[in-house]
């Protein structure tokens, strides 16, 4: 059965982009913090989360087959559908990173070349050595300079282009076999995706946390934390499955995914909601120990975090945790429609702020402004995702025709 | 009845009924002891007399017969307490995170990893007792009333987190296990013609009926235990890890301690039931029930659990650097290139690089590649704690005070005695104890055994 992108849901993401358009452009016309640093901090906030959703539906299809799951196969073009998007999102970051490179904005403090020298020559120029007529350079940072293995030059860059580059691929080669076995079945091409899969978990292993390091995580250029990465990857994960619930829950009720029944929901909010657990564990465990040991290096992540962003801070991981705990922990409530809808609209914009605070405190720090350009921007790169997301599942069809584990799937009841 | 993939390897080999079944686990439980599990008794029970030994001397004598010193005020104690409570998280792992992902694979080997779960907590749960030195006075953990003769406990100390954590762990493990384990007592009772075994294992069988009422209680009962069990597995090594990160020790201190710890925990449980199980499959005969793909999912278990540890381990070591605290850099660089190293370069060896070896498939299908590797793992993540533990202590801030720690024959001996006395219960417990969960096996004969899959895919 074919899926049709046209109609009421069409014209709204196509309104929804215009939306986001306007708040672009207005944005950009009326942001008068120095550099429209505002306005490209949300494009960096935008740019992550729905790049984010996208690289998680990547991890989460490559993990159905590494783990030879059965019940996911009748779904699982959502999944490729979700991650049509990742070249889009990464364009979206690649854009915000090559603007701080040539100083359009300063999100990231270490892009400022002035920082890694410790004396300053009269012609204007830097050294490292003291040199004669060497002044102190007044900008100097030891603690970004000697980062500058890391973060300063072309390794960075690098970095950043490996890691769009291997989700590209891989993405297009996990879209273009799974076509392929539609055709012509067998289960060598299942096989190849299981290796492939697994092949591709080890790349997601590390670069997940260091992509997290290089795009989020240096903003404080000073601060660290161990757990960053996985914290991020959570957040990343359960906001892919709370999009794949609500959309697939929407497309069931126009009749599409027809044999989609309760189990899958079950399976699907289960999901959600053991995600939702596991961020909320790993928040607390990075603040907990950050604010126990209360060492200076550490703990001003937190400390900005709590005077000028108390309340969206604090609301936001009330509402990631306790809501889909209190909510969605009994079994029938992850069977009921209208408990699992509003919970994960709910915390699909909790997920949303959890981001937002990863990237606004470090870059506009006690002079934030939340507004209409804000609230624009999220959705119209929700109309944009929406969009690819249904134009490529309207590309093929939406059930695995010859899928070893499709009967198993179809046959699910628990 | 749910039909299971074509491409689905068989659970059940051979040509098994439901009475075949019953017949290959409660058989040796029926007849006599077999000469091999008298000769390994009596050497495991040897070791643990010995290790009893040791850990009276130290009752009798003070914790000063430890090799620990003012630097080095933790060493092979807090070690081993990690490491078998570590151990002891696999069981909980197979029984409810797996049954929560419908893996019914685990049926074959939750039974005896439970077993070991709570055995292992049992040896972890001796270091900190013997450690207090008064071990009559053991029980001020508890937060009892002055009259007591203790001062209230300190609430804001991860170590009394422990006490819960650990305890409220062992509770629920033990009743996981042992509402398992009430089916198939009573098939055994049913089977029994001596009359005092039988009126045993009536006992232990609380009377029951096999009526559907009792199976579907049973069910009910195991999900929520699952529930329950699940954050159980999260919270205990989490709670073990903050022992060290909630310190502003240079490596202890570091936020990503709790999932790193909770994955090392599972990487090290799993290869524990590698070593006993492989031993067990052979000598009971099990291989139709514990076979190669039992083995080949659990080095999976163990190649993923070990590469999260790996990925944990470099992110450690890569912060220390990028932090730019010069403390933090020094913490790893003494771990590495210190007095230590040897201790440090063991642990990457046996718990990051060997296991990549699962990467093929022949290796992690190779019954004496895993029994080496596990052996392997386990020796890996001794070290692992013996390097967070003692390398992070040896030389502290002020250098003045830098020390090393050299384990006495007593510490080598309680550590040995508890080994001893955990192997020793675990063969009382495959001697008396029906140790595959039978009845759940039976559920899975007709969707998973051979022979019917056999007859299924011809049908189809």
């Amino acid at each position: 059965m074919e899926f049709k992108f046209e109609g009421k849901v069409k014209t709204l993401s196509l309104v929804l982009m215009a939306i986001g358009v306007i708040a672009l452009a207005g944005g950009f016309l009326t942001d008068t913090s120095d550099h429209h640093q505002r306005w490209w901090a949300n494009l960096l906030v935008n740019g992550f989360f729905y790049f984010a959703i996208a690289l998680g539906a990547l991890f989460f299809y490559a993990l159905q087959y590494a783990a030879e799951v059965g019940w996911s196969a009748y779904i699982k073009r959502m999944f490729e559908a979700m991650f049509a998007y990742i070249p889009i999102g990464g364009a979206v970051i690649l854009i915000v990173l090559l603007a701080g490179q040539f100083h359009l904005h300063h999100l990231y403090h270490w892009m400022d070349g002035s920082l890694y020298h410790e004396f300053l020559m009269p012609d204007g120029s830097f050294s490292d050595t003291m040199e004669a007529g060497a002044a102190m350079n007044p900008n100097y940072d030891e603690i970004i300079a000697n980062k500058s293995a890391y973060l300063g030059g072309w390794f960075y860059w690098l970095r950043t282009i490996i890691y769009l580059a291997t989700f590209i691929i891989f993405a297009r080669l996990f879209r273009k076999w799974s076509l392929q076995e539609d055709v012509e079945g067998g289960t060598v091409i299942h096989y190849k995706m299981y290796r492939r899969s697994a092949l591709f978990l080890v790349f997601f292993a590390v670069f997940s946390s260091t992509l997290s390091w290089d795009w989020i995580m240096s903003i404080d250029t000073h601060w660290f934390s161990t757990l960053f990465g996985w914290y991020v990857f959570s957040g990343m994960w359960v906001s892919c499955m709370i999009f794949t619930l609500v959309i697939l829950l929407w497309l069931r009720s126009k009749g599409h995914f027809s044999e989609m029944n309760q189990s899958h929901v079950h399976d699907l909010a289960k999901w959600m909601f053991a995600i939702s657990m596991l961020w909320s564990y790993l928040w607390f465990s990075q603040f907990m120990l950050i604010w126990y040991s209360d060492i200076p290096e550490e703990v001003t992540y937190f400390v900005t975090r709590f005077s000028d962003y108390k309340v969206p801070y604090l609301v936001m991981f009330f509402i990631n945790f306790a809501v889909p705990f209190y909510v969605m922990i009994a079994r029938d409530a992850k069977r009921n429609v209208n408990l699992i809808l509003p919970v994960a609209v709910l915390i699909f914009v909790g997920h949303f702020v959890d981001v937002y605070l990863l990237v606004i405190p470090g870059t506009m720090f006690n002079h934030n402004v939340f507004g209409w350009m804000e609230v624009g921007m999220f959705l119209g790169f929700f109309g944009l995702f929406l969009f690819v997301t249904l134009t490529r599942l309207s590309k093929a069809p939406l059930i695995p025709v010859n899928h070893p584990f499709l009967q198993e799937s179809k046959d699910l009841n628990f | 009845m749910q039909r299971e993939a074509a491409i689905r390897e068989p659970l059940i080999l051979g040509n098994k009924s439901y009475k075949d079944i019953t017949d290959d686990v409660v058989g040796p439980i029926e007849g006599a002891a077999p000469r091999t599990w008298k000769i390994l008794v009596t050497l495991t029970g040897l070791v643990a007399f010995y290790g009893v030994g040791c850990i009276l001397y130290l009752l009798g004598t003070g914790i000063g017969v430890w090799g620990l010193n003012k630097t080095v005020g933790w060493a092979w104690d807090i070690t081993n307490f990690v490491w078998w409570v570590g151990i002891g998280h696999a069981g909980t792992l197979i029984s409810a995170v797996l049954l929560l992902f419908r893996q019914k694979w685990r049926m074959a080997i939750n039974r005896s990893a439970e077993a070991m779960t709570i055995f292992a907590v049992i040896m972890a749960a001796i270091f900190p007792g013997i450690h207090m030195g008064r071990i009559w006075v053991g029980y001020w953990v508890f937060p009892l009333p002055n009259q007591f003769g203790s001062l209230w406990v300190n609430f804001n100390s991860p170590l009394l987190w422990d006490v819960f954590a650990i305890s409220t762990y062992f509770s629920v493990s033990l009743v996981f296990w042992y509402i398992g384990l009430v089916p198939d007592f009573a098939t055994i009772r049913d089977r029994m013609v001596k009359p005092l075994p039988k009126k045993i294992y009536g006992i232990l069988s609380f009377g029951w009926s096999g009526r559907a009422k009792n199976w579907t209680r049973f069910e009910e009962v195991s999900l929520v235990l699952a529930g329950i069990a699940t954050p159980l597995v999260f919270s205990v090594h989490s709670i073990v890890s903050m022992d060290f990160a909630t310190s502003v020790i240079p490596g202890w201190h570091t936020t990503i301690f709790p999932p790193y710890f909770v994955s090392g925990a599972v990487f090290s449980g799993f290869a524990m039931v590698q070593t006993l199980l492989l031993i067990m499959r052979k000598t009971m005969k099990l291989e139709s029930y514990i076979h190669i793909k039992h083995i080949e999912y659990m080095n999976i278990v163990i190649i993923v659990t070990g590469s999260i540890v790996g990925v944990a381990y470099l992110t450690e070591l890569f912060i220390s650097w990028y932090s730019g605290v010069e403390y933090e850099s020094y913490a790893f660089i003494n771990r590495f290139s210190g007095p230590y190293s040897w201790a440090y370069w063991i642990m990457m060896t046996c718990n990051v690089i060997t296991p990549q070896l699962y990467w093929f498939k022949k290796l992690r299908r190779s019954l004496t590649v895993t029994f080496i590797l596990s052996i392997v793992v386990n020796i890996g993540m001794w070290f692992e704690r013996y390097v967070i533990i003692v390398t992070s202590l040896h030389r502290d801030y002020n250098p003045s005070s830098w020390g090393e720690f050299h384990a006495t024959t007593i510490d080598i001996g309680i550590f040995i005695g508890t080994l001893g006395i955990f192997f020793t219960l675990f063969l009382l417990f495959a001697r008396f104890f029906p140790v595959l969960a039978l009845n759940e096996l039976k559920s899975i004969l007709k969707s998973s055994g051979e022979n019917y899959k056999k007859i299924d895919n011809h049908h189809h």
